[in-house]
């Protein structure tokens, strides 16, 4: 007969590798899992599998040849990463901008925010198993897209600003087009919000999953709407604003808990109050050029500016630093989907494998960001 | 602009010879390199900036220059914060221990420049490969075209 010690069942933590080919990584991010049985007890971020070198190579290319490649970055809103850079070069330059350039560049902007909240909602609830929610959410996104190709001729990497402007001028089938997405947009949100918000399985899986308080986040240097869900009221548009984001009027929505469920209310009411925006710059927008006065060749004093602005995962940075030459001498790029994945081990710990799964997808990572 | 120009001579009278402003950069704290937690501990606790929001490095090839850009949620302002370091060997110490988001970050620098970050936690490249071979962003590293 078996004494009653070796009935007893030996346990060990066994390391468990996610990624870098994982559907719920969101492209090629690895992390190396310590398990204890379906608890997670470690968790260790492996990035680097997208690195393409982008501050290296910004200063072999002139100011202007840079813009393209910032549509990589991320590459689920290549315009927001556009307008960073552009707004960086033009604070070195220290020129002024005519009105309609700036009108412009918030409605695209805004546009574009909008359009990766939802590829971050739809992916969100596909991570959760939940493949209708995608469905509906490419469905609108792909509205958006369209109107961008009739401006830019793309419908990804846009490259549109321009160094003291923008490429096209806004046509009249994009403001009818745009009227017509404005007026149907709301009515989305409530269908989204009637197949993800409102599930019940939905909320048990991301209610009170992954906290993070506000001290923590500042902490971890987390920005966007990351920082909002966890409580604290900071939008760089508001607080700090930059183009001509003061004249309009919108509220900033936080979060209480700090949760997964948190960060995606928050999203979907941001991409209300990006409406909300977008409507009244298409009231104010004035006739005029669409290009600044700005000398052939891109030549700025030597110096260095950093300027950063609300992207649509947090706060986009760039850092130049001029030598009076034709090519920056240094372009540093402060990735908010980077830094935001520094707190993802700290808030994924003490959950299980499929809590770690919602945490990811609720940061909103976009690995061309995080790599660079 | 003005308002951290102000902020950076108020920082330098309290600070005195741990610090120096340079006439042609009237908004950057330069500190010296042994004085880095200190200073910036009291950055942090006194005058609220709670928020790291870059940390980076130049090589501008007679030396390296430490960057950081600091930020006061409460307050709104911002302080860019520069270190000099000798370009043979460049280390200074880790704010790891004040802003758990220069972990990442100092990684980062410590990969594409090779800056040494003395008690940083686990200082190892994070986006170029682990058998990768010199750093890249330094002015020196010769470029492969693979055309």
């Amino acid at each position: 007969m078996a004494k009653a010690q070796d009935k007893i069942l030996k346990t060990q933590e066994i390391t468990l590798n996610m990624g870098p080919q994982h559907p719920s990584t969101h492209g090629v991010y690895r992390c190396i899992l310590t398990l204890d049985g379906e608890y997670v007890t470690d968790l260790e971020n492996v990035m680097g599998y997208l690195h393409r070198g982008m501050e290296k190579l910004a200063e072999d290319r002139t100011y202007t040849q840079f813009i393209p490649y910032t549509d990589r970055l991320d590459y689920l809103a290549a315009i927001l990463n556009n307008v960073g850079y552009v707004q960086a070069v033009e604070k070195l330059l220290d020129i002024e901008l005519p009105e309609r350039v700036e009108y412009i560049r918030v409605i695209v902007s805004e546009l574009q925010r909008i359009a990766s909240h939802m590829v971050y909602i739809g992916s969100y609830a596909l991570d959760l198993n939940g493949f209708t929610g995608w469905m509906y959410t490419f469905r609108d996104r792909e509205r958006i897209l369209d109107l961008f190709e009739m401006i830019t001729g793309s419908r990804l990497t846009l490259n549109y600003p321009r160094i003291g402007g923008v490429s096209h001028d806004l046509t009249d089938e994009f403001m009818k087009g745009l009227q017509e997405l404005v007026d149907d947009l709301p009515a989305c949100f409530e269908e989204y919000d009637g197949l993800i918000t409102g599930n019940e399985i939905f909320q048990s899986r991301t209610k009170g999953v992954g906290k993070l308080d506000a001290e923590t986040a500042i902490n971890y240097g987390i920005t966007g709407p990351n920082l909002r869900a966890s409580g604290y009221c900071f939008d760089l548009r508001k607080n700090q604003p930059y183009g001509i984001y003061d004249r309009f009027d919108f509220d900033i929505p936080t979060g209480e808990n700090g949760d997964s469920y948190d960060r995606f209310i928050v999203r979907m009411e941001e991409m209300r109050q990006s409406l909300r925006i977008i409507k009244q710059a298409m009231k104010d927008i004035p006739e005029g050029e669409i290009m600044a006065k700005v000398p052939k060749v891109i030549k700025p004093k030597a110096g260095e500016a950093y300027h950063q602005i609300e992207g649509a995962k947090g706060w986009l940075g760039y850092y130049l630093v001029s030598d009076g030459t034709t090519k920056p001498y240094r372009n540093h790029i402060h990735s908010p989907s980077f830094v935001n994945l520094g707190v993802y081990p700290e808030i994924a710990r003490g959950g299980n494998i499929q809590d770690a799964v919602v945490i990811l997808a609720s940061i909103d990572i976009v690995l061309g960001e995080v790599d660079r | 602009m003005d308002k951290q120009i102000k902020l950076v001579e108020k920082l330098a009278k309290k600070f005195k010879d741990k610090v120096a402003v340079l006439e042609e950069e009237p908004g950057t704290l330069y500190v010296n390199k042994d004085d880095v937690l200190d200073v910036m501990g009291t950055i942090k606790d006194k005058y609220h900036f709670n928020m790291l929001l870059d940390s980076t490095a130049v090589d501008y090839e007679e030396k390296m220059v430490a960057v950081y850009h600091l930020m006061s949620l409460p307050e709104c302002d911002q302080l860019k914060v520069k270190v000099n370091l000798e370009r043979e060997d460049p280390r200074l110490s880790s704010v790891v221990s004040l802003w758990a988001a220069a972990n990442l970050m100092e990684r980062e620098t410590y990969d594409l420049l090779g800056i040494i970050y003395e008690g940083h936690p686990d200082l190892k490249r994070v986006l170029c490969s682990d058998d990768f071979e010199g750093h890249p962003l330094r002015k020196d590293y010769k470029v492969e075209a693979r055309r």
